[in-house]
Formats: structure tokens, C-alpha cells, sequence
């Protein structure tokens, strides 16, 4: 396990098309560690994915199932991936639309790896 | 280096406007020195940017080089330069049929193939392509969605009130209905919900792998996380949000929303790819839009 989260967010950024990659504190919704917020505030772009994720979570509890490990949101303008990272962090990423959300989803493999 | 590449380095050195770097990047691309291919297909559009050819060897080599996204791009512009660009049509094919969307991967492969009708490649991917469309329309006769056939009386065809023609019936027995809206498209699906922005099931019913009938749990919480998923696409500029997609080590779940007051959530067991989950919600939201529009 590491501790350089923004060694593993410049990882996720790599894959192009990133306006923001965060790691959230899942108790609270705030930013652990964040890199290239194009035009975004880390502390709404937090508060929203780790909100959004606890709503999905619980539908998809409700729904008799274990805990989503990936959450995708599209838009017609921007995708919002996240990924839980252990118990305690959700790792985020705010993308423009037409990102290649297969590289994405394994560069948050990779982080989860090394974050969780 | 092989001696053909040689000569035609030279020649491309020699004469900077010789469209040798066609043959030559496609040389590298197939003896796969992707880096090399990429420098000269990138030299190339520079120098004839509306060459559809140009850009149909520089998808190629994006498609080597696993940027499917690019690639696609690409053959889209060299399309739009010739409509009819056979290597465009051929790479969207297979675009198209690696990404499970079977009906445009035969448009384009019967374009490609009408073009080179010797192309072994390209009649083994339609064949292919043909084979999974049928393999398709057979599952969708056991599939547990149905576009929006009515449930037994069906009311008048929509076409005699001079609306759109009444859809085609899929066969489905109609004995196994478990519809808690009469006429509601689904017959016997149980991972699939209908609910309103307020939290009521509209239609469907899902249930947990305990066997609990779970759908109203499930209609309440879509409310909220569609709600929610609103307002994070709203405030983070993200548009109009069409999808939300949960994984879980034990079911995928889609919420998506057929119209602005309803939402819909589609759940499948993980040997269902995303991709494909993503198709059927579209069907599903589809069939759900129009039994709206009948019940209101």
C-alpha cells in the first residue's frame, strides 16, 4: 500500500480527457488528494461523487447487492467515474464525454492496488 | 530495417510530398514499429489533411495501438471525406462488432464488403456479424423485455388514431405476465423497476438473490440516486445525464431515466458485459417511455 495519492492520481490523468481525479474521504465527502481540477472546486467536486456514490450504493443495496465497486455516471456533456478504495476513500474522476472509460476503469485497477 | 522500407524512406526523404509514406506506414504498422507507423502517418496528414487514406492509416495504427477512441475518430473523418472509403467502413466494422453494437458493425462491413468483395477478412467478420444478429433475434424472443406489446385486450393499434404504426409484437408468452401495471412491456423480468421521481414503482419488480421481492425498496432508492445523479451532472457541467451503471462483484445495476419523471433500473448477474447492459437499458427505457406515453 501507498500513501503518494498524487503519484496515483497522475497515473489516472494519464489516460486523457481527466478534468479532475480526486481520492474523497468517504465519511465525510471531502478531498484526501486531488489533481488537475480544470475549472472544478475539489471540495464540490467531493461532496457530489461521494454523495452521489452513497445514493447508488444504497439502491444498489436495496437491491439485495454487495457494495458497487465501480460507479459510472454519463452525461451528455462529462462522465464521473468512481471507485472505492477500501473503506475509508473513493477515488474519483471527472472526465470530458468520449473518454475511453475501459483504460480508466483499469488505471483505477491499478490505483485501488496501490491506494487501498 | 527491411530493404523496402529502406527504399521507401529514402524516397519519402528524397520527396516530402510523395504519398510513398501510405505504403510505408502501413509497412511499419503491419511489422509492428507502431511508434515509427505513428510518426509517419502524423507527417503524412499534416502535409494532405482532407486524404482519406491518410486518415484511414492512422486509425489503423490507433487501433494497434489499442486507442480504439481515436481510431473511431479517424475513420469517422475519412468517412466524411468519402462516404464510401472502404478501409473506413471496414475499421468501423469491426469497431462497431467488438463493441457489441451488431446492427451498425453489418452496415458498414456490407459497404466494406460491396467495395472488396474479396476481402476474405471482411466476409468472415459480416458472416460473423450475421450470425450474432440472429443469434440476438433468438434471444430476445426469451428475452424478458418486450417492447411495448399490450398485455391481453390490447387496446386499438396506435396507428388507426393516425399516431406512429403499433409496434410489431415480439413472442413472448403472454401467459407468464407478472405486470403490476397492465400493459407493461416487461414479462417476466424480475430485474427490472419502473419508478416515478418521488419514489413509487411505476411498473416491474426485482428481487435480491434471497428471493425478497425487493422492488420497492429498490423504486424508493432509485428516486434519490437518480435525483442525486441530476444534480452532480448539473453542477459539475456534465449535461443532461443518461446512465448510471453500479458494479458490484455480485450484479451490475443501470438506473437511467426513460423520461424527466421517471427512472428505471435494470439489474443483471456480472456475466452480462456493461456494454451489453447498456444496450438493453436503452431498450428497456425505450419500451418504458412509450407505455408512459399510452397510460398518460
Amino acid at each position: 500500500m501507498i500513501r503518494d495519492y498524487q503519484a496515483v492520481l497522475d497515473r489516472v490523468t494519464r489516460v486523457g480527457k481527466i478534468r479532475a481525479a480526486l481520492l474523497v474521504s468517504t465519511a465525510d465527502g471531502i478531498p484526501v488528494a486531488e489533481v488537475a481540477m480544470e475549472g472544478l472546486e475539489g471540495r464540490v467536486v467531493a461532496a457530489l461523487a461521494a454523495s452521489l456514490a452513497r445514493r447508488v450504493e444504497r439502491a444498489a443495496r436495496s437491491a439485495g447487492r454487495q457494495l458497487p465497486v465501480f460507479i459510472h455516471l454519463q452525461g451528455a456533456e462529462g462522465e464521473i467515474l468512481t471507485a472505492r478504495c477500501g473503506a475509508d476513500l473513493l477515488m474519483v474522476a471527472v472526465t470530458e464525454p468520449g473518454v475511453n472509460a475501459g483504460l480508466l476503469r483499469l488505471e483505477f485497477h491499478r490505483a485501488i492496488e496501490l491506494v487501498g | 530495417m527491411s530493404e523496402d522500407i529502406r527504399v521507401m524512406t529514402a524516397q519519402l526523404a528524397a520527396d516530402p510530398t510523395s504519398l510513398v509514406f501510405l505504403a510505408l506506414g502501413e509497412m511499419l504498422r503491419r511489422r509492428r514499429q507502431l511508434e515509427a507507423a505513428q510518426k509517419v502517418a502524423l507527417a503524412g496528414l499534416a502535409r494532405y489533411p482532407d486524404l482519406p487514406d491518410a486518415h484511414d492509416l492512422y486509425a489503423r495504427i490507433l487501433g494497434d495501438l489499442g486507442d480504439t477512441e481515436r481510431a473511431f475518430d479517424e475513420w469517422e473523418i475519412a468517412l466524411r471525406l468519402e462516404p464510401g472509403h472502404v478501409g473506413a467502413h471496414k475499421g468501423l466494422g469491426f469497431l462497431y462488432f467488438v463493441g457489441g453494437d451488431l446492427e451498425r458493425a453489418q452496415r458498414h462491413l456490407e459497404t466494406a464488403f460491396a467495395g472488396e468483395p474479396e476481402d476474405e477478412g471482411v466476409a468472415a467478420a459480416l458472416e460473423r456479424v450475421r450470425i450474432g444478429l440472429q443469434e440476438d433475434i433468438a434471444e430476445r424472443t426469451t428475452l424478458p423485455i418486450e417492447p411495448p406489446a399490450r398485455a391481453t385486450p390490447p387496446p386499438p393499434p396506435r396507428a388507426s388514431g393516425g399516431g406512429a404504426p403499433a409496434p410489431a409484437p415480439t413472442p413472448v408468452p403472454r401467459t407468464s405476465v407478472p405486470a403490476t401495471v397492465s400493459g407493461w412491456a416487461m414479462v417476466g423480468d424480475e430485474g427490472i423497476v419502473l419508478a416515478d421521481l418521488q419514489g413509487h414503482r411505476l411498473a416491474g419488480r426485482m428481487r435480491a438473490p434471497t428471493g425478497d421481492d425487493v422492488s420497492d425498496a429498490v423504486a424508493a432508492h432509485l428516486a434519490a440516486a437518480a435525483q442525486e445523479a441530476a444534480r452532480a451532472a448539473r453542477l459539475l457541467g456534465l449535461g443532461v445525464w443518461s446512465a448510471v451503471v453500479a458494479e458490484s462483484h455480485d450484479g451490475n445495476l443501470l438506473v437511467t431515466t426513460p423520461t424527466e419523471d421517471s427512472v428505471l433500473a435494470l439489474l443483471r448477474d456480472t456475466s452480462m458485459p456493461v456494454a451489453r447492459l447498456r444496450m438493453l437499458g436503452d431498450r428497456a427505457s425505450t419500451a418504458a417511455r412509450e407505455w408512459l406515453e399510452d397510460v398518460s
